[in-house]
């Protein structure tokens, strides 16, 4: 959401001077060894020599500023172009480096994750709701929809789930746009994920249909979609919430794996997985660093989301 | 056995729901092989529709469904258009290197678990026990294509180990055993990487089943009776705690299969990943179609070797009682 904000530049704007730039350096220190109240960074000369070599030009300082006017970027409607940092043209600030476009990597991580995280959250839901409904109706009404529907979802889960996003992308058409594309993914990697949410809501619906109050209910003329939304809905929460803390990483990472694999979300957009694509390159890999970043936030991230999904999985579904 | 016969029934079932899915799968797929061909103005429509009408694309889906049944029970599966060439050429070798990892990667990270599951059960919320959960933990929020890109870097900055590719670029030079020494150190960057992958979901799983059956009251009157802590451990404990391990081990090849998809890829070994990626950007519908089929059947038949084992291993089973 604040990606605009807190990147210093527009993530398609490429610097063709600067191209796999390092990590700038931030110095609170100058060469004469005096102390500056703000941080400061020095300007990037390319070596003359070789590609994508630099050193740092001592002789002219800039310094980091808050809340400095760039690039336009939208924020729930509004146009602004305030930053959080940035620093005095014609100087350059790459928190994170460039890539071979010379595109700041800091950027292209904040824009990327919104893509990224948004399209986990996005494909969960979709499966989260398709699964609850498939759930719901197969261990509400029992009998033939019941043995119809799961033995659909059993095909779904004897596929190994890679190859069968794959597949299911396979047959989807290749040269779109970004915007296309992401909708495109967020709805193959929802609608293949279904299976096992339903299952596991069909579980609880089958034990809450036969609780006492429900049976209860049922006879006082509650109607069935009374009874599964007031009565049924409440108790499948548990696993709900804790499937949704499972799902999310799990179709973060389809998105990047797929737009790694170059059939998901396209450049110029920037997602962490495409922002990766380029490491398929050995000589990529071996010599700048600071490519992998999106790859490590993926850490801290999952690591988040796996001690969310505990602390659910234990207060909720033991707790009651 | 009537239990056996069931299970493999129920595989079979899969197979075919599987296969009839991915051909609907395939009629909603806009674009075809050809499609990219109508673009050339040398290659006129005639001759464009008289290559469908060859490979049996004009036809109606249910017609082109038989036809396909007929070509696997021929051991054909189809025809792959990019390679002309049958789909089980095509896939063969690609699906032989690809098991290799996975059933590699797989019996090593098996080996390596159980040992550790039942050490860390044994020494519950002890020091020992915190750090191997610990370090599963960290391990589980690693992603596997960053475990593989590091593992890439690592040989590559170090030279200890080949990176990329199944083979050195002088291989067919080399003597039999050389040969065989060449694949096993290209080998060994992609199964560290499914290991690494898959340990902690195996290693989690011993240690719960394990810690459920040390509280068995059986175990506890085998420690009375003073049998020795070893055979307590792997002759007593391991057995009743096998059942869902068992299950899980079908279930691992499947989460196997999909992380060495992508572990090929970022390695370049020629197994079934690249193959599948390259049939996907070409369209090439029936070899898509087969690596899905595929990777099933790894499936089904890793479900139904557990089954086996659950039904030489379980009693209850034997009996019927399950």
């Amino acid at each position: 959401m604040l990606a605009g904000f807190l990147a210093p530049y527009d993530p398609a704007e490429q610097d063709r001077e600067h191209p796999f730039a390092p990590p700038t350096r931030v110095h609170f220190i100058d060469a004469e060894g005096k102390l500056h109240g703000w941080p400061f960074i020095y300007g990037l000369t390319p070596s003359p020599d070789n590609f994508a070599e630099y050193q740092e030009d001592r002789s002219r300082t800039f310094s980091v500023r808050p809340f400095v006017p760039g690039d336009n970027y939208s924020l729930l409607g509004f146009s602004l172009r305030r930053h959080l940092f940035g620093i005095d043209e014609p100087g350059r600030i790459f928190l994170l480096g460039t890539d071979g476009y010379g595109r700041d990597q800091f950027s292209r991580l904040l824009w990327g994750g919104r893509i990224s995280l948004l399209a986990g959250l996005i494909a969960a839901a979709l499966s989260l709701v398709l699964g609850m409904v498939v759930g719901m109706v197969s261990g509400y009404f029992g009998g033939f929809t019941d043995d119809a529907l799961m033995r659909l979802a059993e095909l779904f889960l004897a596929m190994p789930w890679l190859y069968l996003l794959f597949a299911v992308r396979a047959f989807l058409p290749l040269h779109i746009s970004p915007t296309v594309a992401f909708f495109l993914l967020v709805a193959v990697i929802g609608t293949v994920g279904w299976a096992r949410p339903a299952r596991l809501i069909r579980g609880v619906v089958l034990s809450a249909r036969e609780r006492k109050y429900v049976l209860a209910a049922r006879g006082f003329g509650a109607t069935d979609f009374y009874l599964l939304r007031r009565h049924i809905l409440p108790q499948t929460m548990g696993v709900f919430l804790t499937q949704a803390a499972l799902l999310i990483p799990q179709y973060i990472l389809a998105e990047v794996t797929l737009s790694f694999l170059g059939l998901g979300v396209g450049e110029p957009v920037p997602s962490w997985g495409n922002m990766l694509g380029s490491l398929q390159q050995y000589h990529i890999l071996a010599s700048y660093w600071w490519m992998l970043a999106p790859a490590l936030v993926l850490v801290p991230v999952f690591w988040g989301y796996h001690v969310l999904a505990d602390f659910l999985h234990e207060r909720l579904e033991f707790g009651q | 056995m009537a239990y056996l016969l069931r299970r493999l029934l129920h595989g079979v079932m899969v197979l075919v729901g599987v296969s009839v899915l991915s051909f609907l799968f395939v009629q909603l797929a806009p674009g075809e092989f050809f499609s990219d061909m109508r673009l050339n103005p040398q290659i006129s429509p005639e001759t464009i529709a008289s290559l469908r009408a060859q490979y049996g694309l004009d036809r109606s889906l249910p017609v082109r469904y038989v036809n396909w049944v007929r070509s696997v029970a021929k051991g054909e599966w189809g025809y792959s258009f990019a390679y002309g060439l049958p789909v089980s050429q095509v896939i063969w070798s690609r699906a032989r290197n690809t098991l290799l990892l996975t059933v590699t990667a797989a019996l090593l990270a098996w080996l390596i678990s159980i040992p550790l599951g039942t050490y860390a059960a044994e020494r519950r919320n002890r020091w020992g026990d915190r750090v191997t959960v610990a370090g599963s933990a960290v391990l589980l929020t690693v992603p596997d294509l960053l475990l593989a890109l590091a593992l890439l870097i690592f040989a590559i900055r170090t030279n200890a180990f080949a990176a990329g590719g199944m083979a050195s670029t002088q291989f067919a030079d080399l003597g039999t055993f050389a040969k065989v020494k060449d694949v096993a150190a290209h080998f060994t960057l992609p199964v560290t990487a499914l290991v690494l992958g898959t340990l902690p979901i195996f290693f989690r799983h011993v240690r719960a089943s394990m810690i459920e059956a040390l509280a068995l009251p059986s175990i506890s009157a085998a420690r009375g009776h003073g049998i020795p802590r070893r055979r307590i451990l792997f002759r007593y404990a391991l057995p009743a705690a096998a059942n869902p391990l068992i299950s899980l081990f079908g279930f691992s090849i499947a989460s196997l299969l999909s992380a060495s998809l992508l572990v090929e890829v970022v390695m370049s070994w020629p197994g079934m990943g690249p193959m599948l990626l390259e049939a996907i950007l070409a369209r090439d519908l029936y070899v898509v179609i087969g690596a899905v089929m595929l990777s099933t059947l790894f499936l089904v038949a890793g479900n139904f070797i557990a089954d086996v084992l659950l039904y030489l291993s379980d009693p209850r089973i034997r009996q019927g009682a399950v």
